[in-house]
């Protein structure tokens, strides 16, 4: 993009009329330049057309009172998954629209200007990491960790509000950008030197560097909570080695960002002081090292790959045990090549540039390492595998998630263990082999995983049951459209195509890039499918409503209170006394019922909902977006309400609401009432109109 | 008539043959600008790498890839015909079985790794007597090779004989750059103030794609080069050729070449600025890399 004259310098910044995609397109009417307006447009129009519906069914009050303000992690956990579900489908777009201008793009231009296709691709990998499965693994572990441990909240219930709107205001930056300037070109790591000044004059790189840095406190602030959550509010007799698995993934989880975050917060803050005040960390003179960078971005980046895959593999833990009624299967094993690679996960950094020109020996080291993460990982793949055998196999929507990672995700191992290689990564590094690699480890270890636990827990968090033919039909579309759109770049890779291509000039690449065309639009008409089926699921509720709670016949305890749970999540905290402490209840003789009401009701403190959450969110948002625009003022206004914010905050007093025993005693015997008139299914019923969330059991 | 059919479908079945095979061809004339097609011993020993490394993974993925649709399937829950054991979670002998296997194959994959990553050190001389030595710079958004022994320089072209050792050492006058020749060689990163280096060898005259993998802007797409491997005399008449032209690699010229742009045809340059390639690290920040730019 050439640089505009600045309009109002003193109030606007850089800002000039060339840095709104309509103007462009109006002087410029290119099909790139005509997309960009599209998207840009669409962002308006979704922004209008979201606040007309909010105004017309006035409900403002009740968005901005039991959502937008709430603690709840509850609600907090749902608004993440919102967040998520809107990402991805806007990174999926990019993704077609990259497939397509590949496969039209071989020995011509397509339809995507250069530039714009180095910005789709930058926005396609930061959304999908930092705002499409952050928030989706974040918003799951929120919602069922507390119910999972017996918790009534999160440790930090009003630090959790400011992390989820500081990720919000990070995504809100990336959808900015679309409308006003441009993104980085940089890729979603944004390698120095070509992300400094010098190479990237462009707001582009600085809407990166800001949603970025937002995310990354976000996410330590989350891993921070989660951590201490798991660690300080479990219900009493909740050993750690009772824990359900999924609490495990998540305790590891947040403990890898707690570490691994702050790393990347630090370059993106080190490159910042490059681009704004001419210092030189990064810079190709005066003693700058893009190393350094390379260091500091892959300290978080590996780990940070572990941080998406490990609540996935909590989900299938969960959800391979549930649907096939057994016990899990060497939960013993399964902590610890959880902790096992929670740990290496710090120690395979470097081979994310074995081709730097390192020694061999530190190649080898790292190399090595790399393979043995391979270990543990494999060791948990047989734990599900031996968890289904003498199990009772349902083919759920959760299950055929499950099954179809397993056997994915084996396939990614094979070429991650190639790309550990040292000599084979030189061959592959920077290829579309090394593309297809990542996306066969995160579409079945973090998409399907996420996709599963959002089937799986839905129907306690809204009450009923998703559609399951429709669920079926989006796990098709999942399925092979990844196949058709990812095999056939391992192909290209090997042949030598590069990654981050917007023209082809090689003719024998046509076939396997129509494939992979082909496959793009599979996975856009999964998304539509879901899309459709959250759509029939709502319009189709009352048949499948689970009031009762237990849909799947489940283990832990977020299975044993209505769904949706009432905001205190427990009427009476459980004593645990085992690793399935509910399912026991139901299945063994000789154990209490488990729906009983407590021995007595006592009044229950729950925080009250605050604004300064989203002001500290939103507030950081627009100071980013005046510091990329250069509007000092802007900058300046926007910290000072996210300082005040902070500061009222600390003297609130009335943060707390007591709810009385007597309406919570109301509430759960009223429950327990209806629970007991519900009708027990058993499993082979369990995705008919009759389950109503009571497990039948076995005489 | 039984028969009639049975030919029938022979003949189908060959006809399918026949498809699939030129389906697969039309898959490896992509596949013939990989390092599956190599066309030196540097790619040559990786491909093998490869292979032996594929053949090894076969034992880790085939298991699992048998074992979940048969477990899932047979311990279904409308298959009555199976022991139902809900309380069943632990078994030494599993154990053993899920944790030895894999962690024996990562050991033998390490040997081997630990033996291939030294043999196949970029930095490792290759046998055949003293190497040509070059030097390839990066830039914006095309290669520059200089041969240094004889002043001349090439720009997205590469010129090497056949059958004898490459030596390459590389930098970048802008942004990281990695320069990589799939047929003959892996890939190494240039980056500016530092030196790196590749050793690459074709075994015959040969004409092989070149390419810079790391985007590095709007130009990246064209920064494509050809290495093209002539027989020994041709190398000499080559040589001879190139140092007659009148073109010199001068401060203007160098100028041109560091704008970012792309240019159509690959030029060659009979004189060099003695030392550019020195100059070029010491202007991009050589001296303050002087501690990490030497590898012993």
């Amino acid at each position: 993009m050439s640089p505009s004259t600045p309009v109002l310098p003193a109030l606007l910044g850089r800002f000039g009329w060339h840095d709104l995609p309509f103007v462009r397109a109006w002087q410029n009417p290119t099909a790139s330049e005509i997309i960009g307006a599209f998207a840009g447009g669409l962002v308006v129009v979704g922004a209008i057309a979201v606040a007309a519906v909010l105004t017309r069914h006035r409900w403002w009050g009740r968005l901005w009172s039991e959502w937008l303000t709430s603690l709840d992690h509850k609600k907090i956990g749902i608004m993440y998954v919102v967040l998520a579900g809107v990402m991805l489908s806007r990174a999926l777009i990019e993704a077609v629209l990259m497939r397509m201008q590949q496969a039209v793009a071989i020995d011509a231009p397509g339809f995507l200007s250069p530039d714009h296709f180095g910005q789709l691709f930058s926005t396609h990998g930061s959304i999908m990491i930092f705002f499409m499965a952050m928030p989706f693994l974040t918003g799951l572990i929120n919602y069922v960790v507390p119910l999972q441990i017996g918790a009534r909240d999160m440790a930090f219930p009003w630090a959790n509000s400011v992390a989820l709107w500081l990720t919000i205001g990070g995504a809100g930056l990336m959808m900015a950008s679309l409308v006003v300037g441009e993104f980085s070109t940089g890729g979603w790591s944004g390698y120095p030197p070509y992300t400094e000044r010098d190479f990237s004059p462009g707001v582009g790189v600085d809407y990166w560097i800001w949603a970025v840095t937002l995310g990354s406190i976000g996410s330590t602030m989350a891993g921070i909570n989660i951590a201490c959550t798991i660690y300080k509010l479990r219900a009493p007799g909740l050993r750690f080695m009772r824990m359900q698995m999924f609490c495990w993934t998540s305790l590891c989880t947040a403990i890898l960002m707690i570490f691994a975050m702050p790393p990347l917060t630090v370059a993106t803050l080190l490159l910042a002081l490059d681009r704004y005040a001419d210092f030189h960390f990064f810079t190709n003179d005066l003693g700058g090292n893009m190393m350094n960078y390379a260091n500091l971005f892959w300290l978080f980046g590996h780990p940070e790959v572990y941080i998406l895959i490990l609540p996935a593999f909590g989900v299938y833990s969960e959800v391979v045990s549930t649907f096939s009624s057994k016990d899990l299967y060497g939960y013993v094993s399964l902590v610890l090549a959880t902790m096992a690679i929670a740990v290496l996960s710090f120690t395979v950094w470097v081979h994310h540039f074995f081709t730097m020109g390192q020694s061999a020996n530190i190649n080898a080291v790292f190399g090595i390492a790399t393979m043995t993460i391979g270990v543990p990982t494999g060791v948990k793949i047989y734990d599900w595998i031996w968890t289904m055998f003498r199990g009772e196999v349902r083919f759920t929507v959760p299950m055929l998630y499950s099954i179809a990672f397993m056997m994915t995700f084996v396939l990614g191992g094979f070429t991650g263990i190639i790309l550990a290689m040292p000599p084979l990564d030189y061959l592959v590094h920077n290829t579309l082999f090394l593309v297809a690699h990542f996306h066969n480890m995160l579409i079945p270890g973090l998409l399907y995983g996420m996709l599963a636990g959002y089937h799986y827990w839905f129907p306690k968090a809204f009450g009923f049951r998703l559609d399951e033919r429709w669920g079926r039909r989006a796990f098709t579309c999942w399925v092979v459209g990844f196949y058709l759109a990812f095999f056939p770049l391992y192909v290209l890779g090997a042949s030598g195509m590069a990654r981050r291509t917007q023209a082809i000039f090689e003719p024998s690449f046509r076939p396997w890039l129509y494939v992979a065309g082909v496959g793009a639009f599979i996975l856009l008409a999964a998304l539509a499918s879901l899309m459709i089926q959250l759509y029939v699921s709502i319009r189709d509720r009352a048949a499948t409503m689970v009031e009762a709670g237990d849909p799947w016949d489940g283990r832990g305890l977020e299975w044993s209170v209505a769904a949706p749970p009432p905001e205190y999540n427990f009427a009476g905290l459980p004593h645990v006394d085992g690793r399935n402490p509910f399912y026991d209840d139901k299945h063994d003789a000789g154990r209490p019922d488990p729906y009983r009401s407590p021995t007595d009701y006592s009044d229950i403190e729950v925080p009250r909902g605050s604004m300064a959450g989203i002001a500290i969110g939103l507030g950081a948002a627009v100071a980013a977006f005046g510091l990329v625009w250069e509007m000092w003022w802007l900058t300046l206004v926007a910290a000072e309400v996210v300082v005040a914010a902070l500061i009222l905050r600390s003297f609130g007093r009335n943060q707390h609401r007591t709810i009385p025993a007597a309406e919570i005693a109301a509430e759960h015997e009223a429950w327990l009432a209806r629970v007991r008139a519900t009708r027990p299914i058993p499993r082979r019923l369990e995705t008919q109109a009759i389950n109503r969330g009571l497990a039948e059991v076995r005489a | 008539m039984p028969l009639e059919s049975h030919r029938g479908s022979m003949v189908s079945w060959r006809s399918a043959m026949v498809a699939s095979m030129s389906g697969c061809l039309g898959g490896c004339s992509a596949l013939s600008h990989g390092f599956l097609a190599a066309a030196g011993p540097v790619a040559e020993q990786e491909r093998h790498l490869f292979l032996v490394v594929c053949g090894v993974l076969l034992f880790v993925a085939v298991p699992v890839l048998l074992l979940v649709p048969l477990f899932a399937w047979h311990y279904r829950l409308s298959n009555t015909d199976h022991a139902y054991r809900p309380k069943w979670e632990f078994s030494w002998g599993i154990e053993g079985l899920i944790w030895i296997p894999p962690a024996a194959i990562v050991v033998g994959l390490a040997v081997l790794l630990w033996r291939w990553t030294h043999i196949d050190d970029p930095y490792r001389r290759l046998p055949g007597g003293p190497p040509v030595e070059m030097q390839a710079i990066g830039l914006d958004w095309k290669w520059v090779f200089v041969h240094p022994q004889r002043g001349i320089a090439e720009v997205n072209r590469l010129t090497i004989p056949a059958g004898r050792p490459v030596h390459i050492r590389l930098t970048s006058g802008t942004v990281m750059q990695s320069l990589l020749i799939p047929r003959l060689a892996g890939q190494i990163y240039a980056m500016a103030g530092m030196t790196t280096e590749l050793n690459i060898a074709a075994h015959r005259p040969g004409v092989f794609r070149g390419e810079n993998t790391q985007y590095n802007g709007a130009g990246f797409q064209h920064q494509k080069f050809a290495v093209v491997a002539l027989a020994p005399a041709d190398y000499q008449r080559w040589l001879a050729r190139a140092k007659a032209g009148r073109r010199a690699l001068d401060a203007s010229a160098w100028r041109r070449l560091s704008a970012r742009s792309v240019i159509a045809a690959p030029v060659t340059f009979s004189a060099v600025t003695p030392h550019l390639f020195d100059r070029v690290v010491a202007a991009t920040g050589g001296a303050a890399h002087s501690l990490s730019k030497a590898r012993p």
